[in-house]
């Protein structure tokens, strides 16, 4: 057997040959006593060898060409700052595609004209701020004179109030039942999940066949339990619940997923202490479960409000928007002023999307905070 | 030696004679950003191929791109400097800053200016002191009403003709409907420009001398009076109107699913209609109804203008000036089945030939195309000042807004005209910095 001591390996590749060799060897171990072993070692380990020294080259160039180019770099930098040259082109993606339109945004929201060229745009101040804050009463969006911007904000208060609370519940109770010893556990686990995969373009079309006045499944069986037919999508109270429900049923799988992780963290012994006290479910769940669970249910929390507050797509496919206002949301006010108006207002847009990324800011610090305050709890 | 020189002179004389070829044949490029609604970039495609071939040393590419993004397309391109030498767009007024005056290089301006319609012109000009030729109105289009022949037949109810007000149709196709049990009577998209036509038919007259719009009139008040009478009683299909939010939406569907009697919509639908009703039902086109304002619907269209930013102004002023010769202009709309945009055409009437001559047009889409022919010389002036307005896009998109609001119960119509004011206020307002 080769598998004595050898010189320490000069680097990581010749650290792998040894490893590949005495791997090999561990393989052929039960063959080494019968007769003619070496020779048979030498047929089976010489293609290997062969393949591997070739690679070994192959490697040994392009590391050379890369220490080639790369220590004249490290030396007129150094070794710490090699650490930026290595990031540099991930960030210039990032900074093309991300920190570059940000840029643009919070500027284009100061000026005003309808280039899309920077340079041939009015520098306005916070004109366009100015105007989105201007109302007479900010609970009637009739009295403010961006209302769409102002019906878009009370909308999406109320959407992400009742939308968030009853997600989360929803998925509470879901993970809680897919936690227990059900029947076909795996597959329901896989049933609620499935929503998530869908884009929310075909989760709202999907949605707008079903709630369809003459032909949705949904009619069709209220007309069999003998109701009338409800135009779901032009009545503004049942738009606004259908828009919630349909963002829910959407949803709900990916943050019962982390719920139930959450739940599966929970050690099984403090319930066993928790029967031997006499608690039963509903004590159980409210003294162990729940306090438990707190720091899961803070991450659902402020992610579902993330997600809600930038509710859009699924919402304009399957109501436009509509009926009228009614399930108008602050992303629609900006798409509809940088996209779907002409002349395009681009300087209100970005000012509306730098309010709303403000909103977005607080939330993401809030649970950071929460998110450190759990973990030094 | 010797034979070595005649090798390389050979040689160099190959590579010589192959490079000056294809840069012969290919002096002038022309780009021509395009979009397509039906086949008409294939007949475009074929008028090219003639020009080019009378006219060696110049090539002209179609740049085919979705219709929806061609605005947007061209907006990035011009501002980029880098715009093609010629666009076929609907948005005429929107680009006019950008547009080449050719008037140098066609043949006989006098010509562009008796053959074309002088509000489809002044869209492409600067200002009213501008005379210049900037582009080619090749597509032109009227709003007005279609009706399900089959259903007023099988009702025993006469469709009516010219003369007939709103009030009067409206009647008839709700006699239809009771008849027939269709679900509803009429209907018309979603759309500002669709109701504008109604609206000047009822008297509404919106410009101001200095330009500015009213919007609080008689005709505009009565029209959505109208519309808001077709929602309370139920004769409309509340989902184009109510249930659309912020878009743009066609009632299209109910009509090609026979489950209306009228449907006021535009001649750009007729080739869609022919292919999607096919023998199910027979439908016509009707002339638009009659108020105190006359019998009106809307224009509209697109056109092919010329951009300042060709490095080939003269060889792009003398393809649009071939274009819109009578010759091209007749095989034109004779084959695209487009409303003809040119005068003599119109008074002469198009003998429609359809791309194929093995597959005559339908006659349904004949008759059609001949009553919106008629329909173009009904047109109002205020019809056209509006259409060609530099205040079109602020009063289009508001007023299907909020007219939509008010149908949803959000707002009044006095609130909505006053919301619909300030918009075109401030576009009037922007246009005079």
């Amino acid at each position: 057997m080769s598998t004595e001591a050898k010189a320490p390996p000069s680097n990581i590749l010749t650290m792998a040959r040894d490893t590949f060799l005495y791997e090999l060897d561990y393989l052929l171990h039960p063959l080494q006593k019968l007769k003619g072993f070496n020779r048979f070692r030498y047929m089976v380990i010489l293609p290997f060898l062969t393949v591997y020294h070739m690679a070994y080259l192959l490697i040994l160039g392009l590391l050379s060409i890369m220490d080639l180019i790369l220590s004249p770099i490290q030396r007129a930098l150094g070794t710490t700052r090699m650490a930026y040259f290595f990031i540099l082109p991930n960030m210039l993606v990032f900074g093309i595609f991300v920190l570059l339109p940000m840029v643009l945004n919070f500027y284009i929201g100061f000026t005003s004209g309808q280039s899309i060229r920077v340079e041939n745009r009015d520098w306005v101040g916070t004109q366009n701020l100015e105007r989105l804050m201007d109302c007479e009463n900010f609970t009637d969006p009739n009295t403010c004179r961006e209302d769409f911007f102002w019906n878009g904000v009370r909308n999406t208060v109320f959407f992400v109030s009742i939308q968030v609370a009853s997600m989360v519940i929803l998925a509470l109770f879901t993970a809680i039942s897919l936690n227990g010893k059900i029947l076909f556990r795996g597959f329901f686990r896989s049933v609620f999940f499935y929503p998530v995969l869908l884009s929310p373009v075909v989760v709202a079309l999907i949605w707008k066949w079903m709630l369809d006045a003459e032909s949705g499944i949904i009619n069709y069986f209220l007309v069999q339990l003998g109701f009338d037919r409800v135009n779901f999508l032009i009545d503004r109270n049942w738009a606004r619940f259908w828009v919630i429900v349909v963002s829910d049923w959407a949803q709900m799988g990916f943050y019962t997923l982390i719920l139930l992780a959450g739940l599966q963290s929970i050690p099984a012994s403090l319930y066993e202490a928790a029967e031997m006290d006499g608690a039963n479910a509903v004590s159980k769940f409210r003294y162990v479960t729940l306090p438990l669970l707190v720091p899961t249910m803070t991450v659902v929390l402020v992610l579902a409000l993330i997600r809600a507050v930038q509710v859009f797509d699924q919402v304009f496919v399957l109501t436009g928007g509509g009926p009228g206002t009614a399930t108008f949301y602050i992303v629609q006010y900006i798409y509809r002023n940088g996209f779907g108006i002409t002349p395009a207002q681009y300087g209100l847009a970005s000012a509306a999307s730098l309010l709303l990324a403000s909103v977005l800011l607080l939330l993401t610090l809030g649970q950071l905070w929460l998110a450190r305050r759990n973990d030094t709890v | 030696m010797k034979i070595r020189t005649l090798i390389v002179v050979t040689l160099l004389l190959v590579l010589a004679l192959s490079a000056m070829g294809p840069a012969r044949a290919q002096d002038v490029e022309l780009r021509i950003l395009w979009y397509n609604d039906g086949i008409e970039g294939q007949i475009m495609r074929d008028m090219l191929d003639r020009y080019q071939e009378a006219n060696p040393g110049v090539s002209v590419v179609l740049d085919e791109v979705a219709f929806a993004d061609i605005h947007n397309i061209l907006q990035t391109a011009v501002e980029g400097g880098d715009a093609p030498d010629i666009a076929r767009i609907t948005q005429i007024p929107r680009f006019r800053d950008y547009y080449l005056d050719i008037t140098p290089y066609v043949a006989d301006p006098a010509y562009w200016e008796n053959s074309f319609s002088p509000f489809a012109q002044a869209s492409m000009r600067k200002g009213p002191d501008d005379t210049g030729i900037y582009g080619l109105l090749n597509q032109f289009t009227v709003s007005a009403p279609y009706i399900n022949v089959t259903l007023f037949e099988q009702a025993g109810v006469e469709p009516l003709g010219e003369g007939a007000t709103w009030e009067e149709w409206v009647a008839a196709a709700e006699e239809v409907q009771s008849v027939t049990g269709v679900p509803y009577a009429v209907a018309i998209d979603r759309s500002a420009h669709r109701l504008a036509g109604p609206m000047i038919s009822m008297g509404a007259v919106f410009f101001n001398e200095d330009g500015s719009m009213t919007i609080d009139n008689e005709g505009f008040r009565a029209a959505v009076n109208m519309l808001i009478d077709w929602h309370e009683r139920g004769i409309t299909p509340p989902d184009v109107w109510v249930g659309s939010g912020d878009q743009y939406v066609a009632a299209r569907d109910y009509f090609v699913n026979g489950e209306l009697v009228m449907y006021m919509a535009g001649s750009w639908l007729i080739n869609g209609l022919v292919n999607d009703i096919g023998d199910t039902f027979d439908w016509a086109a009707v002339p638009n109804p009659t108020g105190p304002g006359g019998s009106t619907g809307m224009p509209g269209g697109a056109g092919m203008v010329a951009l300042a930013g060709t490095d080939h102004p003269e060889e792009v002023g003398k393809l649009m000036d071939w274009l819109a010769q009578p010759e091209q202009m007749t095989e034109w709309f004779a084959r695209t089945l487009f409303l003809p945009s040119h005068l003599a055409l119109v008074e002469s009437g198009v003998e429609w030939t359809g791309n194929d001559p093995a597959n005559p047009p339908d006659p349904k889409a004949v008759a059609a195309l001949d009553v919106f022919t008629t329909e173009i010389g009904k047109l109002a002036e205020e019809a056209y000042r509006l259409q060609y307005s530099p205040l079109i896009d602020a009063f289009n998109i508001n007023a299907r807004d909020r007219i939509g609001q008010v149908l949803a119960g959000e707002l009044t119509l006095d609130e909505a005209i006053a919301r619909i004011q300030e918009a075109v206020d401030e576009a009037f307002a922007a246009l005079q910095q």
